[in-house]
């Protein structure tokens, strides 16, 4: 995965959650467009992180090629649902498959960053620990964070080590009592399984908020 | 139109005779859907012809018993993407259309999900167009269009309608689910008709 | 190869297009489905990609939205949304 730093004139802040579109063209007219979620806590600039994916058209552009002074075209922010602005009440629940704790990132910054104390916890669902983004950050954020590394375990490893279930949810989600607020982010299919669990657990379907990333890259 | 430096994307090279205006040649085999994929059990599959003297219907077995044939042909997605020599098996549209008597001039197609599309019967005769249930030496795959979906490589591929279970012979022609709603009645890639008005 | 719950993404994948041409975010404006009543935010839908860009119920799978783009224009199939409500 790579970060990337976009300057975009004109650009009005964004809120954490909201994604932009991105579209390349290339020399001979041929485009390609796909959407990023923005890394970065309002405020503080655009950061994109994107993940390489080895099929992808558009990934591997964005993490091996593009160079400082580059330019892309840029639509957005994108996104009034899957926000999370820091000042709403209930605790919140985040839950990440892959790339998919990019807009949960942007949610646990701004909570940092306006000195919010509302309880946040994320869940987040990896493939290895090498595939762990933010992983230092994560801990200096006041976000409890539960790992879960669904293909390899580093030796000792003590925490989950499959993909996430209606029992793991059990055991880390907030009380349904509590009334959380649930953003869940990752592929169609880690998506509707992490949303069947919460929904297993009493959760309100109205809790729940969901983002779908495609598997084109 | 700001061009981004470097930025090429997957395609690849091929002779200008075998790719239209604006396409672009792939590898791969993406996967585009106007919706979920359907699962019809084989048991329950059927292919009809209607609008004809009367209708005409084959089972899956009954289908399978017909004449196939091994195609080869390249294919062009609206959206840009061609793909170079693949092959198929399946039945063509010919052999289906001994066994109606009509004189229509259009047909519409219609599939599992609800998806239609419209072509003039020209463009589905004289080996031009086949119900395909093989793609690349297997069994048609159900993202792919699987068990069955109509071939007619010529035209853009949004006319290969997946998850065909008919046809209806018609005397007009009647817009289908992407032609009604901005894509171009015929989509002929050498003459780049992709829209209305092209 | 992508696998088949992967085609299907949500309305938040339609956000930028459509915050476009109408000028205003939808994603999270509620939507009314024609075939079944039901009414869900806009990013709840689902959101498939084919040759064009369908929008269908997240309830009873019917077509809400088509979205075709090209030569310039975008043609806007809205004949599956019984209502868009948009807020002020």
């Amino acid at each position: 995965m790579r970060t990337l730093e976009l300057d975009a004139p004109g650009w009005t802040d964004h809120r954490a959650g909201q994604h932009l579109d991105v579209r390349l063209t290339a020399e001979d007219g041929y485009q390609a467009q796909r959407s990023y979620s923005i890394a970065s806590a309002p405020g503080d600039g655009i950061a994109l992180t994107v993940e390489r994916l080895e099929d992808g058209e558009v990934s591997p552009y964005l993490v091996d090629e593009v160079r400082e002074g580059d330019q892309v075209e840029v639509r957005g922010p994108v996104g009034g649902y899957f926000v999370w602005d820091g000042d709403e009440p209930e605790p919140v629940l985040l839950v990440a498959g892959g790339s998919g704790v990019v807009p949960l990132m942007a949610m646990a910054r701004q909570r940092a960053r306006v000195g919010s104390e509302t309880p946040m916890r994320l869940v987040y669902s990896s493939r290895t620990w090498d595939d762990v983004v933010f992983r230092d950050e994560l801990e200096t954020l006041g976000v409890d964070v539960v790992h879960t590394l669904t293909r390899e375990q580093p030796p000792g490893w003590t925490g989950y080590s499959r993909r996430i279930d209606a029992e793991l949810l059990a055991d880390v989600a907030w009380p349904a009592s509590e009334s959380p607020r649930v953003y869940v982010c990752g592929s169609t299919r880690f998506v509707d399984a992490a949303a069947d669990g919460l929904l297993a657990l009493g959760y309100d379907a109205g809790w729940i908020r969901t983002e779908r990333f495609g598997a084109t890259g | 139109m700001l061009i981004s430096r470097g930025f090429k994307g997957k395609r690849r090279d091929a002779p200008a005779d075998r790719v239209p205006p604006g396409q672009y040649v792939t590898d791969d085999f993406p996967v585009l859907s106007a919706g979920p994929t359907p699962h019809a059990p084989l048991e329950e599959w059927t292919f009809t012809i209607e609008g004809g003297a009367e209708p005409v219907s084959w089972t899956w077995d009954e289908f399978q018993a017909l004449p196939g044939e091994t195609i080869t042909s390249d294919i062009h997605c609206v959206t840009k993407w061609s793909k170079l020599d693949t092959t198929w098996e399946g039945v063509a549209v010919d052999t289906l259309l001994e066994a109606v008597d009509h004189d229509a001039a259009y047909a519409v197609a219609f599939c599992d999900g609800g998806y239609t599309t419209n072509l003039p019967l020209e463009d589905l005769v004289d080996g031009k167009a086949w119900v395909a249930y093989g793609y690349d030496g297997e069994e048609l795959d159900p993202e792919h269009g699987g068990p069955a979906r109509l071939l007619v490589p010529h035209l853009y591929f949004w006319k290969s309608a997946k998850w065909v279970r008919g046809l209806v012979l018609r005397d007009d022609d009647e817009p289908g689910f992407w032609e009604s709603n901005g894509y171009h009645l015929r989509g002929d890639p050498w003459l780049e008709q992709r829209y209305w008005g092209d | 190869m992508i696998g088949i719950a992967e085609l299907r993404l949500d309305g938040n994948a339609v956000g930028g297009l459509l915050g476009e041409l109408f000028g205003v975010d939808l994603t999270a404006m509620p939507c009314t489905c024609e075939g079944c009543g039901a009414r869900e935010q806009m990013a709840c839908l689902d959101v498939y990609v084919g040759a064009g860009i369908v929008v269908r119920c997240c309830h009873c799978d019917a077509v809400m939205v088509r979205i075709v783009q090209g030569r310039g224009r975008t043609w806007l199939d809205l004949r599956g949304v019984a209502s868009l409500e948009l807020e002020e």
